[in-house]
């Protein structure tokens, strides 16, 4: 293997956050208004606006050789969409090196440029451009990018007129027949029904397993990005915590990724401003220790507690089990009644799960305050991360393997 | 191996200029766009680009020539006369408009995606350069009523067109960088060119400028143009010196524009 496709030295991107007015953009005013006061104060003691440093990404190394599929992963904020808006030169540096070699396309909103007055098929064209096509090559492939999108019927009706579902679908299928040596994609399959997900997926794996394109691929879904993806970078506060073998990076990903390790979750109570909220969960072992790490055959207690100030008889909680793919594995709910309120709405109580079902992995909690079909006052995902590790099930010799969620005993009978 | 590509911190692209070329798909197809936009949904639609300076041509000729009574050295007829310098200005005026509204405009294509952002502002000159030739018609059809027969100079106009838009281009290259930061200038915009429109010679000739004041008229870059029009297409006396200044002031504007646009231009998705 020769060069790297992508090299990335030093790389950091620094934001300038200032405190003062909530405004996104300058307006001129104020910059006259500062420059004024600045000539009347002199030095010293200035009221200038604070003025904070954000660093959305501080010296980021790494390297992709051709025909990687990377996977980025990290929480909101761990700086993955300034990365890739950087590698695709949506944006500077503040400082560092990028080297790439090969050509590039980057796909960092479904239908970016679209025009709802123009119809599909014009569409196609003008997104298609602003990808990077020429027209040759656009009308080259424009059966092919109907036909994956579906839409023959409606390709001279304005898009404006189309459901969302077919304007996705159209959206991807123009991105999805670029030709590139590298595909920039971030979080672009959140929308759009399974089943076209499903073939997007399948087309991105197609793209890169068979035609050994380079993928930088961003989502939250771990599934997805295990399955597509040979390594990973997981990115924390703008550095790089960990590249490698993509598992180990969702592993990592996952293991640490609650709000607090090893609390479980706190809400802040004057930021917030629910009616109905969580105000503290955290997972406790048989001892009663909070824990985030169970043997497989040890109960797991979950100590909420909760904060009702607007009371309903129909009000529920539930409590869902996730596995590392964000799969719902299990539910339970329960009715908020069931609990005491004392005099500030606070609710609390336990609930423990019993030993010996969970099979070993890691998981992550979802917790729920709602009134069916009326309202969600509160969703709480991810929280609570677990790993239930196994402590001599009969399935330890099968450690490494997927052998399913949970485990039950069930009666064999042998004739 | 593709040719390599090197994204640091303050490196001004060597190959700027050759990749505004290979993105001219990209400039065509959203000059297109708009053009194609422009008018959806209108009842009458490009018929607006000839209300509306026809309209305003009837109007300026009763009040300048009627009611103030201002001297017309041409042969042509007052109308044609106003005509002549509302082409070009309602060129300028509707492609700074646009040009400097282009980059918000398009703020979800400078947050996603790369290209040279100067073709935005370009393009959207371009659409305006439609509206003008379609205004060009009827000068044609008001030469033919008047039965004015154009001078020989005539073909010289594309050379004053091409003034009129580097001057648009120019400016609004400068004004749609400022506004991404300062939005201040969506302001501003409107005022400029009503206040252009009295203070340029186009419901008047500007001969009536007294003589002394004539090269300082002239910093005003549409004075240029619109006695260029004038000269070429009705054969008007033309101001040669103040010519000169407004072609300087056009040129100065647009590697103001240009230099702005550049030095800024990296910070765009930053900052819209």
């Amino acid at each position: 293997m020769s060069l790297p496709i992508i090299s990335v030295e030093g790389l950091s991107k620094r934001f300038i956050i200032s405190h003062e007015g909530t405004e996104r953009y300058t307006a001129l005013r104020d910059v006259v208004t500062k420059k004024a006061k600045g000539l009347l104060q002199r030095q010293g003691k200035s009221t200038q606006v604070t003025k904070e440093e954000f660093w959305a990404l501080k010296d980021v190394n790494f390297s992709i050789n051709q025909g990687d599929r990377i996977g980025i992963v990290g929480r909101n904020g761990a700086g993955k969409s300034t990365l890739l808006k950087i590698l695709s030169r949506i944006t500077e540096p503040t400082q560092g090196k990028i080297t790439i070699r090969g050509s590039m396309a980057s796909l960092l909103e479904v239908g970016t440029g679209f025009h709802p007055e123009l119809t599909g098929r014009e569409n196609i064209f003008l997104n298609g451009a602003i990808l990077g096509m020429g027209r040759a090559e656009i009308r080259k492939k424009f059966d092919e990018i109907v036909s994956f999108a579906e839409v023959e019927r409606f390709l001279d009706t304005p898009v404006k007129r189309y459901s969302s579902g077919m304007y996705v679908r159209l959206a991807f299928a123009v991105a999805a027949h670029l030709e590139s040596d590298i595909l920039i994609i971030d979080e672009v399959l959140a929308v759009g029904d399974a089943q076209f997900q499903k073939k997007c997926l399948g087309k991105m794996e197609d793209v890169s397993k068979n035609e050994g394109r380079t993928l930088l691929f961003v989502s939250h879904n771990m599934g997805v990005i295990s399955n597509l993806c040979t390594k990973g970078i997981l990115l924390n506060k703008g550095a790089i915590e960990l590249q490698g073998d993509i598992q180990n990076v969702v592993n990592a990903y996952i293991s640490n990724s609650n709000h607090n390790t090893e609390f479980g979750y706190a809400s802040d109570d004057l930021k917030t401003k629910k009616s109905n909220y969580f105000k503290k969960i955290y997972l406790q072992n048989s001892t009663e220790k909070s824990s985030s790490d169970f043997a497989f055959d040890e109960s797991i207690t979950i100590n909420l507690t909760f904060v009702v100030n607007e009371p309903s008889p129909n009000l529920m909680l539930g409590i869902g089990i996730q596995d590392k793919y964000q799969n719902r594995v299990s539910t339970f709910v329960t009715n908020v009644d069931n609990f005491k309120r004392n005099g500030n709405g606070i609710c609390s109580g336990t609930v423990t799960l019993p030993a010996g079902i969970i099979a070993p992995n890691l998981y992550s909690f979802v917790f729920v305050l709602w009134i069916k079909d009326v309202v969600e006052y509160e969703v709480l995902e991810n929280v609570c991360n677990f790993k239930i590790h196994d402590n001599g099930s009969e399935f330890s010799v099968y450690e490494g393997y997927d052998y399913g969620s949970f485990i039950v005993y069930p009666k064999w009978k042998y004739d | 191996m593709p040719e390599e590509l090197v994204i640091e911190a303050g490196r001004s692209e060597k190959n700027y200029w050759k990749d505004l070329w290979r993105y001219r798909e990209l400039f065509y197809i959203l000059s297109w766009r708009d053009i194609k936009v422009r008018y959806k949904q209108t009842v009458i639609g490009a018929a607006w680009s000839i209300i509306r300076p026809v309209l305003t041509t009837v109007i300026f000729t009763f009040v300048f020539s009627r009611v103030a009574k201002l001297d017309n050295p041409s042969l042509a007829p007052y109308a044609l006369m106003v005509y002549a310098g509302m082409l070009p200005w309602q060129f300028f005026s509707n492609a700074l408009t646009e040009a400097s509204n282009s980059l918000i405009g398009n703020t979800n294509l400078i947050s996603k995606v790369y290209f040279p952002r100067m073709i935005v502002p370009a393009s959207s000159v371009i659409t305006s350069l439609v509206d003008f030739a379609i205004s060009f018609v009827i000068m044609l059809v008001l030469m033919v009523a008047y039965q004015f027969m154009p001078p020989l100079q005539i073909l010289l106009l594309p050379f004053f067109v091409l003034m009129a838009f580097l001057a648009a281009f120019g400016t609004g290259l400068y004004i749609t960088a400022l506004n991404v930061k300062y939005r201040d200038f969506r302001y501003i915009i409107p005022f400029i060119v009503q206040f252009g429109l009295y203070i340029t010679p186009v419901g008047f000739s500007s001969s009536n400028i007294p003589e002394k004041w004539r090269m300082l008229y002239a910093l005003n870059p549409m004075v240029g143009v619109i006695d260029g029009f004038r000269w070429c297409l009705l054969g008007d006396p033309m101001y040669w010196p103040g010519f000169l200044i407004s072609c300087l002031v056009i040129l100065l504007f647009l590697w103001l524009g240009i230099w702005y646009f550049r030095k800024t231009e990296k910070s765009f998705a930053d900052n819209i």
